[in-house]
């Protein structure tokens, strides 16, 4: 594992992007409308809204699984056409594959990139790293979906990526395990300081992990505002500040009516 | 829930089922039989032979309860098969009331499959010579047509249409033509078997491949993975439990194809032996040929339902 830090590499650009798809009714959906963003190199910075708003639509794209009908995103300067093991990518659900094992998922990305043979001694690492230890052998179906996020994060992790794209990989998780892998993902990146784009619903989530919040509004998808988050880490997410920042960004969200009743949030 | 096991707790039941043996055996040496060209002594010695292995296993459970629960719950069903075999015995070979030779007893179809157990060895290993390399071959033909049907459009533009119309038709049919187009009869019954496998295996791997979650090939390209990682890593792997549906009705068809394909135009296994003993009327060997056919093909469907619960351990259900 290259414990490096390199803060040269990881920034990833998106310039003027725009996607329309058609949807199962038939009718157009304007997912992207003129998106520009950068995430800095080493940035850990979150994408939040409503459904619809085209986050995942933008990870898509980032990630190469998707291509804008105009516009171009980059990394490191370069222009993205289709995917690469660069450009990580963690989903929802878990995904890993059920027909094998959890070491063989985490050894998915060395055999995809046909470095198996001289990196294998490095899955332990990650098994350990992701405290997975003692369920190399178990099949997807027999963990929690906690767990699996963690297979998940270790298999994306082991291929070394400039960024990761994490697309509501908690989403489906119970509060307790989400609040765990919180603490997990912030420590796997303050550990290598990858850069990490993550798409949540959960503005407590947000606040808790990112250097920056962007916020969406839908129909058409497009950046309302930018939020930089100041707090120092640890937070703490009972802090009058956090708590302040999380009133801000649910008014902004229009989740929140008025200033005036934060307490019932808290 | 539905108890996996029937009567576990029976007490009479496994002692009737050694009863009901013994009964069949007993009667086999005190009636006089009707039909006195028939050797009884083959018949006998099985009888004999089951009601001790069912003694055996009634002792044995007495202090093994994961045995004596297997053997209450199979004690009624034997009980009754030992009754069937009895009132066979006694409506052939003791009272020739069943007419032959269309319905021969139990004694005379072992008779049969003791004095001519060569040609009935002989029969096995050319029918599962047959059966086991046209099966490896349709299965293998089958799969990479079903990959490459279900992988890449320009074989499925081309190869579907032809495999939807020859698919459908039984490759017994092909019989006459496959009979003239090969060397050897031997040839053109792999042929045929080949042909039977190829349609359901090939069928299900490319419906199986085109089912597959596409999130399974968005994971599969962000971790780096080309082409050839998508078709072996991930196309087979998650059409697996389709293709073994596909191979389980192929043996099946395999088994229909291989018996009639034998009967018209082989000189060798057990469709020709078959075929060749009831143009003797020689229905005793007829019986001899079908219970084989039963033990061995049911062999050949467990090894073929291990292999898939092997191959498919890591399917939920399938593993404890």
């Amino acid at each position: 594992m290259t414990n490096e830090i390199n803060l040269q590499s990881g920034e990833v650009r998106v310039d003027n992007v725009s996607r329309t798809y058609i949807d199962a009714h038939g009718s157009s959906v304007e997912a992207l409308r003129d998106v520009s963003l950068t995430v800095k190199p080493g940035e850990l910075v979150s994408l939040i809204g409503p459904s619809g708003c085209g986050k995942t639509t933008l990870m898509r794209l980032i990630a190469g699984l998707d291509h804008p009908q105009s516009g171009e995103s980059y990394l490191d300067g370069e222009v993205i056409t289709t995917t690469h093991y660069e450009r990580g990518f963690v989903f929802q659900q878990s995904n890993l594959f059920p027909w094998e094992t959890v070491y063989n998922n985490i050894a998915a990305g060395l055999k995809a990139r046909k470095v198996y043979k001289q990196k294998k001694h490095e899955i332990a690492e990650y098994i350990t790293l992701t405290g997975l230890e003692g369920f190399e052998k178990s099949y997807p179906h027999q963990i929690s979906g906690g767990m699996a996020q963690r297979a998940s994060l270790a298999r994306a992790l082991i291929n070394d990526p400039k960024v990761l794209l994490l697309d509501e990989p908690l989403g489906a998780l119970d509060a307790f395990t989400r609040m765990d892998l919180q603490d997990k993902i912030l420590e796997l990146w303050r550990h290598r300081k990858t850069t990490m784009i993550l798409v949540t619903h959960d503005v407590d989530e947000a606040v808790y992990l990112s250097d920056r919040i962007i916020i969406m509004t839908p129909r058409p998808g497009k950046i309302e505002s930018i939020i930089d988050v100041n707090l120092s880490r640890p937070r703490v997410r009972t802090d009058p500040e956090f708590l302040a920042l999380r009133t801000e960004i649910l008014e902004r969200l229009h989740l929140v009516s008025s200033r005036e009743a934060p307490e019932f949030y808290i | 829930m539905m108890d996996k096991y029937w009567k576990k707790s029976s007490r009479l039941w496994p002692l009737l089922t050694i009863a009901g043996f013994l009964a069949a055996l007993v009667s086999s040496f005190a009636i006089p039989a009707a039909q006195e060209k028939v050797n009884q002594t083959p018949f006998r010695v099985v009888l004999a032979a089951l009601t001790v292995i069912f003694l055996l296993r009634f002792v044995f459970g007495l202090f093994n309860e994961k045995l004596r629960v297997k053997v209450n719950h199979q004690a009624q069903l034997f009980f009754v098969v030992a009754l069937m075999i009895l009132a066979w015995d006694l409506l052939t070979t003791k009272t020739n009331t069943l007419l032959l030779p269309f319905f021969p007893g139990p004694a005379q179809i072992l008779q049969v499959m003791v004095e001519d157990y060569k040609t009935l060895v002989i029969s096995t290993f050319y029918s599962m010579r047959l059966l086991v390399i046209g099966f490896a071959l349709g299965t293998v033909i089958g799969l990479t047509s079903g990959v490459l049907m279900g992988w890449f459009r320009q074989w499925s533009y081309w190869l579907f249409p032809a495999f939807k119309i020859l698919g459908v038709i039984p490759a017994t049919a092909w019989i006459p033509i496959a009979m003239i187009c090969f060397p050897s009869s031997f040839m053109a019954e792999i042929f045929l078997i080949i042909l039977s496998v190829w349609f359901p295996v090939a069928y299900m791997t490319s419906s199986g491949i085109a089912n597959t979650q596409k999130s399974y090939f968005e994971a599969a390209r962000t971790l780096g993975g080309g082409q050839l990682f998508l078709i072996f890593k991930v196309a087979i792997p998650a059409a697996m439990p389709s293709v073994f549906t596909g191979i389980y009705t192929a043996t099946g068809i395999s088994f229909a194809t291989l018996v009639v394909s034998e009967m018209i135009g082989a000189k060798a296994g057990l469709g020709w032996y078959i075929n060749w003993a009831k143009g003797w009327s020689n229905y005793a060997k007829v019986y001899a040929s079908i219970v084989i056919m039963a033990i061995v093909f049911s062999i050949v469907m467990a090894i073929i339902f291990r292999i898939r619960d092997r191959v498919l351990i890591w399917q939920k259900g399938l593993l404890q």
